[in-house]
């Protein structure tokens, strides 16, 4: 028996941890990444792998630099799956400076900036995107076609490293836009949203994922498959992914209904984009979400209405990032005013009144 | 030309708000608040002269000027340190006080001679005794000034720690291993 | 009956088979017991006898302290071999005073008063005296004097006593155990109980994990026409009074309030029993069932001891240790108390003893918090764990107080559930013990400022008494030396 009073109890505890949290979350997105892998082709892994791997890099280098123990921060999976979720967001055939960048951004500049693990304000991924598109918009909007893996006119291995690495030579055909960026384009041309809809693969094609888009916005099924997973091991609750589809399906309904050429309709939206995967994967953030279930369902709303404004109304196609990121900032307001109530007092914290005189 | 314009407006723009801003500091500056008063309020006001200062008032003069730590009265102990800190909106870094404790007197009988010395000294009427007759403290009311122990001619009274009880004792905070770890 | 939903809280593995179908066995007397004067709530007891001095089984030893205590009575027959200071059974290891008795081993019983033939003829007042009398006290844990708490009926009114059989930490079985062997009795305590709070109604709440005790007890109960048997959903805190007054009628108790204020008094089943025997026989509380368990025991099973047995004993008697334990814990492993050694004695509040092994304990570094919000969602008191937590680390502990850190029972829900195995509620335990610490220290600064004032007061009245009485003397003086003048001119 070692010293008896160093710790209070409990004497026991559940059989969670956070590195089983996070592969349980890496698990639920390997079926739609290894989907998106064989669609996009070689360049397309070659991207993923070096983003995740600059992510570690660059974790392993603040550790190092802050004296801070390497383990458990490397194993536990916390920046990999940050490295994942950055890749689900980078055009498939990105050179192998847009990853390396946005690990930079993502991990030293909105982690360990911020104070490391647990400790930051924006959602690491999303500003790493983000910066990348500010910075790189040429680059972070060359969306190509599919070329599944072995398809002809899919790049060879050593094609692909000349993509990742050097110049895109004969592939130019491949380039190809979003469904929401060629919505939009056409919408600034003057062509009214259903027509150009009509253009576009039909939803349930949109949603197997056989189109082009981002890494991660493709097969939106398989995405849609990990959040249920997610779901069912109480990873995530149903607050953020319902309040936040459920949103943007409502929006792009009833301004449908009001004008459908202008505006997109519930499902078009809900089947687009980056919509599922920011729904269950990256809204659902633990550090940069509220903490409390009423907090989460008023983030999720929020998220889901900037979404639908900046798609409907800025000027990028895809709003998912960065109305994430406009809710993140405030979280810590939604986590101050928005608490549960303690359990024999009211909302505002007085004892709560005695019914008649017992 | 237009690079020009945008220089020069917002070069103008931060010129003006600088000076308003500097303006503002000096003709609407606020006077301090009465702090002396209320830290005075806080301090137990036995006038031990174990700070260091006379009496409490000097303590206090000595705190609002930020001549003097939050954690100057030790009879006052960490909850003292702790109420002037918030008060003065200092960061009192409690770490590395060194609670000695609480601590009482106690009046070795056999060395009492009857002086009655340490009853002029104590504030708080802890001692009670007369000339030529046994001095006893009291122990609820003595909260370890020292005066006495400082007056007593014969060395009969000795400070001893207030022992913890079991309804007192309460757990110790957790070993911080994590947020704040550094390399083993 | 319908019941209410409880705010979370969680589903450990409970791990009771290991001790719940084999009944309950006796203990051998053992070489000596240790009875501190203190197994209670209150004030300690005041030792009646002294070392050397031959007792008889429930004698009384040490008498109540005050309004709010228990005496204390010798389990068997024998010896007063000393009374002396010996290391309490509590996580600080203090030492506290403590009657050593070393048995005869006949087990004589003292002459004890006459138990009441019919308690629901006798006067409430008379059924709380025997039950102060009798030494008992909370025996679900707490250990407050159960005497002090029938007498809420006076000041009052209440509906509901409410039997508190939920049992809803991990590896305890004896209130399980009690319920299925002495359910008559149980109930007999209970009614009598009811009748001296003035309460027209018994429910008994028993977690749906018990399924033989809900039926054995709810045979026993058919026959009273008042007592009502109810299932609760196994779900850890049910035990918790508070929560478990929501589960059974969905009021929440107001903060800084009793659930008497709601009609509702809660007790322990233990308790129930160790009334019957009170007052129908007159018998003290002299021995309490224990669960020994733990993955450490070689043969886990409930014990009846006599107070003041050492937990060693109780160890030995279930086969020893199998191997070395990781904690040796009072209690559950969720609430219980880590004990300084196994040399301390079995009190009135030991409801078991667990030797724990690291593989149950499941213990690990404490890593940064990733604000996952599962103790937010978990905490059956709706506090926002992580933040307090984030709070005390930091010494802030008046931000924690507003945040509600007093009202934290301290049921372990959060720190079980914390992926980053963070200590949440040792977090809370501390900044409750401190934020105690500083209210006293606060209280005797204020008491000791006011004995100051009082000094110096006295010192300007005695001087401008002095004063007084010199200008009086000095003009009486003049008075008599002008007349003195005038007199020789």
């Amino acid at each position: 028996m070692t010293a008896f009073n160093d710790k209070s109890g409990p004497f026991t505890h559940a059989p969670t941890s956070v590195s089983l949290t996070m592969a349980t979350v890496l698990a639920a997105l390997v079926p739609a990444t290894l989907f998106d892998a064989w669609l996009f082709g070689w360049p397309a892994i070659f991207m993923f792998v070096i983003t995740v791997g600059s992510c570690l890099l660059m974790e392993a280098g603040c550790l190092i630099l802050s004296n801070k123990p390497l383990q458990p921060s490397l194993s536990d999976g916390s920046v990999v799956l940050t490295g994942w979720l950055l890749a689900m967001s980078l055009p498939p055939w990105a050179p192998w400076w847009v990853g390396l960048l946005g690990a930079v951004f993502a991990v030293v500049l909105a982690k360990h900036l911020f104070g490391g693990i647990g400790q930051n304000v924006f959602n690491p991924a999303m500003v790493g995107r983000v910066a990348l598109l500010v910075s790189f918009p040429l680059q972070m909007t060359s969306w190509v076609k599919t070329a599944p893996l072995g398809s002809e006119g899919a790049p060879s291995f050593t094609q692909a490293l000349g993509i990742t690495f050097g110049h895109v030579t004969g592939f130019d055909a491949m380039g190809a836009a979003s469904a929401l960026g060629y919505v939009k384009t056409e919408l600034s041309r003057g062509v009214p949203v259903n027509v150009s809809a009509q253009h576009l693969p039909d939803l349930m094609d949109m949603a197997l994922g056989m189109h082009s888009g981002s890494f991660g916005e493709t097969s939106a099924l398989l995405i849609l498959a990990g959040g249920l997973l997610l779901l069912a091991r109480r990873i995530i609750s149903w607050h953020i992914p319902v309040s936040l589809m459920g949103t943007l399906f409502v929006l792009g309904t009833v301004f449908s209904a009001i004008d459908p050429g202008r505006y997109a309709d519930g499902m078009f939206h809900l089947v687009s984009g980056a919509t599922f995967l920011g729904a269950f994967f990256i809204a659902t953030d633990y550090v940069t979400s509220p903490v409390s279930k009423r907090g989460q369902l008023v983030y999720g709303f929020g998220v889901g209405l900037l979404t639908w404004i900046i798609r409907t109304f800025a000027g990028y196609p895809e709003g998912m990032a960065f109305a994430v990121l406009l809710m993140n900032a405030l979280t810590p307001i939604i986590d101050h005013h928005i608490r549960p109530r303690v359990f024999g007092r009211t909302y505002k914290g007085e004892p709560l009144p005695l019914k008649g005189d017992k | 030309m237009i690079m020009i314009t945008a220089v020069g407006s917002l070069a103008v723009m931060g010129a003006t708000l600088g000076t308003l801003l500097g303006v503002a500091s000096r003709y609407l500056h606020v006077e301090d608040d009465p702090l002396e008063v209320e830290l005075l309020a806080l301090l137990p006001g036995a006038n031990c002269a174990q700070c260091g200062f006379v009496g409490c008032g000097q303590a206090a003069a000595a705190l609002a000027k930020g001549e003097a730590g939050v954690t100057l009265c030790p009879p006052g102990g960490k909850a003292v340190a702790e109420k002037l800190a918030k008060k003065l909106g200092v960061t009192a870094d409690l770490s590395e006080h060194e609670d000695t404790g609480p601590e009482f007197a106690v009046i070795e009988e056999g060395l009492c001679i009857g002086c009655t010395r340490c009853i002029r000294e104590c504030t708080a009427d802890a001692i009670f005794g007369a000339p030529k007759q046994m001095h006893s403290i009291i122990r609820e009311n003595c909260h370890g000034c020292a005066k006495c122990f400082k007056a007593c001619p014969t060395e009969a009274i000795k400070m001893c720690k207030v022992p913890v009880t079991l309804s007192e004792w309460h757990w110790a905070k957790p070993e911080d291993a994590s947020a704040s770890s550094h390399a083993h | 009956m319908k019941l209410f939903t409880v705010r979370g809280g969680i589903h450990p593995e409970y791990r009771k088979e290991r001790t719940s179908e084999s009944a309950i066995v006796a203990l051998p007397l053992p070489a000596a017991l240790y009875l501190p004067l203190q197994q209670h709530i209150g004030a300690p007891a005041e030792p009646v006898v002294e070392a050397g001095a031959l007792v008889k089984k429930g004698q009384l030893l040490a008498r109540a302290g005050g309004a709010v205590s228990a005496p204390v009575h010798a389990p068997t027959s024998g010896r007063i071999a000393s009374i002396a200071e010996m290391t309490a059974p509590h996580p600080s290891g203090l030492p506290q005073m403590t009657i050593i008795l070393e048995p005869d081993g006949k087990d004589e019983w003292a002459e004890l008063p006459l138990g009441l033939s019919d308690p629901f003829k006798a006067d409430p007042s008379s059924i709380r005296q025997r039950v102060a009398e009798a030494g008992i006290v909370g025996m679900g844990g707490a250990t407050f004097p159960s005497a002090v708490k029938l007498s809420l009926g006076t000041e009052k009114k209440l509906d509901v006593l409410l039997l508190n059989g939920a049992e809803c930490e991990p590896y305890l079985t004896c209130d399980d155990r009690v319920m299925r062997e002495f359910a008559e009795e149980m109930i007999d305590g209970a009614r009598i109980m009811a009748y001296a709070l003035g309460a027209p109604k018994v429910v008994i709440a028993i977690e749906e994990n018990k399924p033989q005790a809900l039926s054995i007890v709810s045979e026993a109960a058919a026959i009273q026409p008042n007592v009502e048997v109810v299932s609760v959903p196994a779900q850890y805190p049910m035990g918790s009074e508070r929560h478990l007054v929501q589960a059974i009628t969905g009021e929440e108790t107001p903060a800084r309030k009793l659930t008497a204020d709601l009609g509702i008094v809660v007790h322990n089943v233990a308790t129930a029993r160790a009334v019957h025997h009170a007052v129908r026989h007159g018998r003290p509380l002299t021995s309490r069932v224990v669960t020994v368990s733990g993955g450490a025991i070689a043969k886990p099973q409930n014990v009846e001891a006599p107070l003041g047995a050492l937990v060693s004993d109780l160890i030995e008697f279930c086969g020893g240790l199998s191997v070395p334990p990781r904690r040796v814990v009072n209690g559950g492993p969720m609430m219980g108390q880590p004990l300084p050694s196994l040399d301390v004695p079995v009190v009135k509040g030991t409801s078991g003893i667990l030797a724990l092994t690291a593989a149950e304990t499941n213990e690990h570094a404490t890593q940064p918090c990733i604000r996952c919000g599962t103790c937010v969602t978990i905490c059956p008191c709706g506090l926002v764990p992580v933040e307090m937590s984030a709070f005390i680390r930091k010494e802030n502990l008046d931000a924690a107080a507003r945040l509600g850190v007093r009202d934290c029972v301290s049921c372990g829900s959060c720190s079980y559930i914390c992926p980053a195995h963070i200590p949440l509620v040792h977090y809370f335990n501390y900044a409750k013990g401190r934020l105690n610490a500083l209210d006293r220290e606060a209280r005797k600064t204020d008491q000791i400022r006011q004995l100051v004032e009082g000094h110096n007061e006295r010192l300007e009245k005695q001087a401008a008494a002095k004063a007084a009485a010199a200008a009086a003397a000095k003009a009486a003086a003049e008075a008599q030396s002008t007349i003195e003048n005038r007199g020789e001119a």
